[in-house]
């Protein structure tokens, strides 16, 4: 069995967002494998422990995206496969290019987050789907394999579904469906001569990113003391009331 | 031609649908091409005689109840030829049209605020990075296009019913619907509420929520969630508010008893007013608020509805 995560590299959700000539500066930012990712990475170690096989990470992105890459074989992915792409890279040709990998691995299922932190995006998962011509399970909380086939639990827009999928199958992940481990300092030490394959890839962006810019709205930060809680309960209807007229 | 997906409830036409339509008929002046409506899944043949009345062309896919591969068939095959397809922006939309451009190799803009269309080329504009960064796209035909709701006015009916083309679908069965856990909606749609009350951690147990319903209630809202609030099952999933739950913007939202994490402030920091309540003044919510009070939510919650109630006396 192979088990495949795939992942990429994201600033985090806490550090500061720069632009630097209409688009967004990573300069400085704390980059991270992809919270959402993570959990892919995770349940494939989970399936690897509990039915044998290989868990196999694949990361795209530019040269740093290796950070990331490491950070999922110390967590315990067995080796690893990066697809080097610079700049923005839109999720339907980011496919198109991780299919090429993923047909020659003929993974048993493959994994990965169910939204971008970066471009908020949540195509790849069914994109990737798509190109490997097998059915995608979005936002799973709950997955077990049943011989040939997957049982698994998502959400819907209302609600959630239990499904059963023929394998291989694609499956995006998110919080809730389990808790990832954090490598361990024997875990970096291996994670150092774990393999991780290079390919390039050869495509181009259908969409293009012309600008960006930073949308946190200033806000008014009027902080009350609530040691009083019904004067505090007051005069904070009485703001809402007349200065923002939102009740 | 441009398709619009023409999403419903099995009677009518879902307002993301008209907030679609909108959107297709302005690229369609700029592009020289028509508006075909598509209708598909269960009991899509309630919602036709109103889908006629929006679009010239109305498809109807018999692609049975939704699933991912399903939609994607039946959007496939009445959407190859087109130019442009218009979707509203769901989490099931989302997971269908990625494939469906993926078939065509389209331009996907996911999630857009705004869009248009110069030169033969569509632009799109979205939010990115958890929704702190206004991004413009730009993308050559074919072009898959899903709309953010509440971000385009409705559109209007036309003056002559549109025709209607039933379109084969191939059967996929590659998913089997095992059990379907619906929630049952009460009261205003969180993502459409003008108010959303949103309880965290900080209530201490599900039976605080008495109170955030009561207050929604009194104000009109919805009540929302923390991811920290649904995985201990005070609260269903759909009340969940962040970057995996929804994504709201009323124009008051008031987070009590909630950290502020960035997945959180993900879902609701575009609401044009946000009010804290939280016991830590050093809470990261606060820093993203407009109006707060540093206090106990058991204490300040029963006396914010007094007020409110006060106020409407
Ligand atoms: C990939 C990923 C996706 C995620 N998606 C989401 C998401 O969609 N939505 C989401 O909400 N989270 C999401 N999270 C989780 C998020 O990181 C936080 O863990 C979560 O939002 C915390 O919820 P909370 O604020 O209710 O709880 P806590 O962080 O526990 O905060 C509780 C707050 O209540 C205050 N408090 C306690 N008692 C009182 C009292 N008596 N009176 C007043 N205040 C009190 C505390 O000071 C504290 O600030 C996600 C995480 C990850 C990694």
């Amino acid at each position: 069995m192979k088990f495949i995560a795939v992942i990429r590299q994201v600033p985090d959700g806490e550090s500061r967002l720069k632009i630097e000539g209409g688009r967004v500066s990573l300069q400085g930012a704390t980059l991270i494998l992809d919270q959402m990712d993570e959990y892919a990475v995770e349940e494939a170690l989970r399936l690897k422990e509990k039915h044998g096989g290989e868990a196999v990470v694949v990361g795209f992105g530019p040269e740093r995206t290796e950070e990331a890459i490491r950070t999922a074989l110390a967590m315990g992915m067995d080796r690893g496969i990066h697809v080097v792409a610079e700049g923005y890279v839109d999720p339907v040709t980011e496919a198109e290019a991780l299919a090429e990998v993923l047909k020659e691995e003929s993974p048993t299922l493959v994994l990965t987050g169910g939204q971008q932190a970066d471009w908020d995006s949540q195509a790849l998962g069914a994109a990737l789907a798509e190109a490997l011509g097998v059915p995608v399970v979005a936002w799973t909380t709950a997955l077990e394999l049943e011989g040939e086939t997957a049982k698994a639990k998502h959400d819907l827009d209302e609600g959630a579904e239990w499904v059963r999928v023929r394998l291989p199958a694609v499956f995006t992940t998110q919080q809730g469906l389990n808790e990832p481990r954090y490598p361990t300092l024997p875990g970096i030490m291996k994670a150092k001569k774990k393999e991780i394959k290079k390919v390039a890839f050869g495509g181009r962006t259908r969409v293009e990113i012309l600008e960006e810019a930073i949308q946190e709205k200033a806000r008014l930060q009027k902080i009350l003391d609530g040691k009083d809680p019904v004067a505090a309960a007051e005069e904070l209807v009485r703001l809402l009331h007349e200065e923002a007229k939102v009740i | 031609m441009i398709l619009v997906v023409l999403e419903h409830d099995g009677k009518t036409l879902r307002k993301g649908a008209l907030e679609a339509l909108t959107r297709a008929r302005a690229l369609s002046e700029a592009l020289g091409l028509p508006v075909h409506g598509l209708l598909m899944g269960e009991n899509a043949e309630g919602a036709l005689e109103e889908a006629r009345r929006y679009a010239a062309k109305v498809y109807l896919a018999k692609t049975g109840p939704y699933t991912a591969e399903r939609f994607a068939e039946g959007l496939y095959q009445a959407g190859k030829e087109a130019k442009v397809i218009v979707a509203p922006s769901s989490r099931q939309s989302r997971a269908y049209t990625a494939r469906v451009a993926y078939r065509l190799r389209a331009g996907l803009l996911e999630d857009t605020l705004e869009s248009w269309a110069e030169g033969g080329e569509v632009y799109a504009r979205r939010y990115a990075y958890l929704n702190r960064v206004l991004q413009t796209q730009k993308a050559a035909l074919p072009v898959v296009l899903t709309v953010k709701p509440n971000t385009t006015p409705l559109a209007e009916p036309l003056a002559e019913a549109g025709q209607v083309e039933e379109v084969a679908v191939p059967e996929v069965a590659t998913v089997e619907v095992l059990e379907r856990l619906q929630e049952e909606k009460k009261g205003v749609s969180l993502t459409e509420a003008d108010v959303v009350v949103t309880g965290g951690r900080g209530m201490g147990g599900p039976e605080a929520f008495g109170l955030v319903e009561e207050l929604a209630a009194l104000l009109g809202g919805a009540v929302g969630a923390t991811r920290a609030v649904v995985d201990a099952g005070w609260r269903p999933y759909s009340e969940q508010v962040g970057q995996t739950g929804k994504t709201v913007q009323p124009s008051l939202y008031i987070a009590l008893g909630v950290s502020g994490a960035v997945q959180h402030l993900a879902g609701m920091n575009k609401s044009k007013y946000i009010v804290a309540v939280n016991k830590d003044p050093e809470a990261p919510i606060f820093k993203h608020a407009d109006y707060g009070i540093v206090g106990d939510v058991h204490q300040v919650l029963p006396a914010l509805i007094q007020a409110v109630k006060k106020l409407k006396d």
